[in-house]
């Protein structure tokens, strides 16, 4: 295998008394596209900076592309591009003048600047609002912009923080499109997120939760690893049976979908589908239960939970 | 040649800005004509028509003709008569004028004998400029037509009026208001113009471009020493059209010492810019400066008046040695070359400024 083209160890970074980033572990292949899965909060910019040279590194060391982000973190710019969080194009210049300052900055050759400007509207389905400035455009149009000017360059390294945070599914989905293109060309792409749907295209991502990375792999491996059960109660009355489990102190989590229950219990359990099939029976509720495979949301709450368990006694 | 295309394409996308913004546009503008007009025709340190009244207990010829003579003088514009010297008081008291003059009962007796003085001028001296111009009035010669005037006493120093023989304030304002508005308008215009990038977080996408700091700088300094010059322009061609202040000296060096200010003053900019973290204290920063830089650099008060403190203070402000080499070349006709110790100072302000900058600008959010 390729060596990584992210890697970090131990990569820590404080802001005074507060540990945003606690002694996070790295390793992300090449041409692949990896998650950041977190509430806010939880650590996931902050590592995307350090990981650009942004921010400097408290402790612990990454290198990018084999480059160290503290010593050659020049050097580094040409080969990574980032998306900033909040739109970070300039508002008051319209679509084709931001693209052509980023071309500029970036010294694109002559001949190639005009030429890739007018490729990146044409991807990026920009060309109509090409005259407009970048303030007044929609949060889908302002994403497209900022993913194109990200991309100008042919950055080897995507870092990308919730891209997706201010635009509506279907623009979300032709996104999420443009990635795996990108990924399949040979980039490769870290992108955080607080959306389940999101996380699970990754080809892997990793679970961080208050600045400690508490789980990582792919999506799948992420399920079968967990040392939870999940089970499913499709109840007539979820309400009831939710209160009703909820006695039930065996039980770590409870969520409620609609008419489904799912019900997340330790691994360690050994009958935890007739125990929850008998507490219902007992409170003379009618349901169907059955266990099924954990989904990202189970296994996120199922390594957060852990781990407000370990970390309040 | 790859730093030459980021410096322009900083320079590029900061004219298509500017055009853009409006206010700051009319800034540009508006705050020399604004001020030009305010300080032009409001300053004035040759005062006239102050309020004043008298009350004049002998009411002779000689008294009438005496108040004449001192309104004439048009120093004082005379409000009202009153009886005696405690109302005169009472309006001075009041603030309802700023010179009483008292004519006492035997106010030709006094002058016929020429012993002891004659009236009495009483002085808000609260203002010290009103105390001044009261001192005057002292000189208004009081005598009977048939006395013999008294001789001149002693030996007199003359006094000749050099470069602005009208006595006219605007004179020396308006040169000075060329280094006040560079002042203000510079500094502030690229403090706020490195720091709303910060606040609109454009910053974060631009510090991780390969743009180095320098080129950031210099396109970021260029187009407002293009707006610094327009300034000079609007200033000197509209003091010499409205105030009829003439430029004795070369152009051509009034143009090099106000290069060298208005780059001095963009460096002092760029280094606020690093400190403030929101347009606002960038702001209040560029006020810190620019208050004592107008009350102390010998634009408002004579340099030569103020305690060695305050002078010690104001050489170091850029403005104070632009003053001088503004009002050098342009009220004196100076060579620029006699005055190469101010420029000099400029100069190294503008190293020490740019290099503190420079060196703390950091490509890092931290």
């Amino acid at each position: 295998m390729n060596a990584p083209a992210i890697s970090a160890h131990g990569l820590t970074r404080k802001f005074g008394s507060l540990v945003a980033v606690n002694n996070v572990d790295l390793e992300i292949p090449a041409g692949k596209i990896y998650g950041f899965l977190g509430p806010n909060g939880s650590g996931k910019s902050t590592t995307i900076r350090m990981l650009c040279g942004l921010l400097l590194p408290s402790a612990g060391t990454a290198t990018v592309m084999g480059m160290d982000t503290r010593q050659e973190s020049e050097a580094l710019k040409q080969q990574i591009g980032y998306m900033t969080q909040r739109f970070s194009l300039y508002e008051d210049l319209t679509v084709k003048e931001n693209l052509r300052f980023i071309s500029e900055v970036y010294a694109v050759s002559r001949a190639q600047r005009k030429a890739r400007v007018e490729e990146l509207l044409t991807q990026y389905n920009l060309r109509e609002k090409e005259r407009q400035r970048a303030g007044t455009l929609s949060g889908g149009q302002k994403q497209r912009l900022a993913l194109a000017a990200a991309t100008l360059h042919r950055p080897k390294i995507l870092l990308l923080d919730e891209p997706t945070s201010a635009v509506d599914p279907q623009n979300r989905r032709d996104f999420w499109e443009t990635l795996f293109e990108l990924a399949e060309q040979g980039t490769t792409i870290l992108v955080s997120t607080h959306y389940m749907d999101e996380a699970a295209r990754c080809h892997s991502l990793a679970i961080l939760d208050r600045g400690v990375k508490v789980a990582d792999g792919s999506p799948r491996s992420l399920g079968e690893n967990i040392d939870m059960r999940v089970i499913e109660v499709e109840a007539s009355d979820p309400n009831r049976a939710r209160l009703s489990l909820a006695q039930e102190t065996k039980i770590t989590s409870i969520t409620q979908l609609g008419v489904r229950l799912r019900v997340l219990l330790p691994k360690t359990l050994p009958d935890a589908l007739q125990m929850v099939q008998h507490n219902l029976q007992s409170a003379a509720i009618n349901a169907e239960v059955r266990e099924v495979f954990p989904d990202l949301e189970d296994i996120f709450v199922a390594v957060t939970q852990r781990r407000r368990a370990e970390v309040t006694p | 040649m790859n730093a030459l295309i980021r410096i322009f394409a900083v320079l590029h996308k900061e004219f298509l800005q500017l055009s853009r913004d409006r206010l700051t546009f009319g800034m540009i503008v508006g705050i020399p004509l604004i001020q030009l007009m305010m300080f032009g025709y409001a300053i004035n340190t040759d005062v006239r028509n102050l309020t004043a009244a008298y009350a004049d207990e002998t009411d002779s010829h000689l008294s009438r003709q005496f108040i004449a003579d001192l309104t004439a003088s048009q120093v004082i514009s005379m409000q009202q008569r009153v009886n005696n010297a405690d109302e005169l008081m009472a309006l001075l008291d009041a603030g309802q004028i700023s010179i009483g003059v008292y004519v006492p009962n035997d106010f030709d007796r006094r002058v016929q004998q020429q012993d002891r003085s004659v009236a009495q001028l009483l002085v808000d001296g609260s203002d010290t400029i009103i105390l001044g111009v009261a001192q005057q009035l002292t000189s208004v010669p009081v005598h009977f037509d048939s006395q013999v005037p008294p001789a001149r006493q002693g030996a007199k120093i003359e006094v000749r009026n050099f470069y602005n023989p009208e006595r006219r304030s605007a004179v020396n304002i308006v040169p000075g208001l060329v280094g006040v508005i560079l002042t203000m308008t510079m500094v502030l215009f690229t403090a706020v113009a490195i720091v709303r990038e910060k606040e609109r977080g454009n910053m974060e996408l631009l510090i991780n471009t390969p743009v180095r700091t320098i080129e950031l700088m210099l396109g970021k300094i260029i187009p407002y020493i293009l707006i610094g010059l327009i300034q000079l322009v609007i200033i000197l061609s509209l003091g010499w059209y409205f105030f009829e202040v003439p430029i004795r000296g070369s152009g051509l060096h009034v143009l090099f010492a106000a290069l060298m200010f208005i780059a001095t003053n963009l460096s002092l900019g760029l280094l606020i810019s690093t400190t403030a973290g929101t347009q606002f204290q960038a702001m209040q920063l560029t006020f810190f400066f620019f208050l004592p830089s107008i009350l102390l650099s010998g634009f408002m008060f004579p340099f030569d008046g103020m305690p060695q403190l305050a002078q010690n203070i104001a050489e170091i402000l850029p403005l104070t040695h632009f003053n001088r080499l503004i009002r050098g070349i342009v009220l004196r006709g100076a060579d620029i070359s006699t005055l190469w110790l101010e420029l000099a100072a400029l100069g190294a302000f503008m190293v020490v400024a740019l290099t503190l900058a420079v060196a703390r600008f950091r490509k890092r959010l931290d």
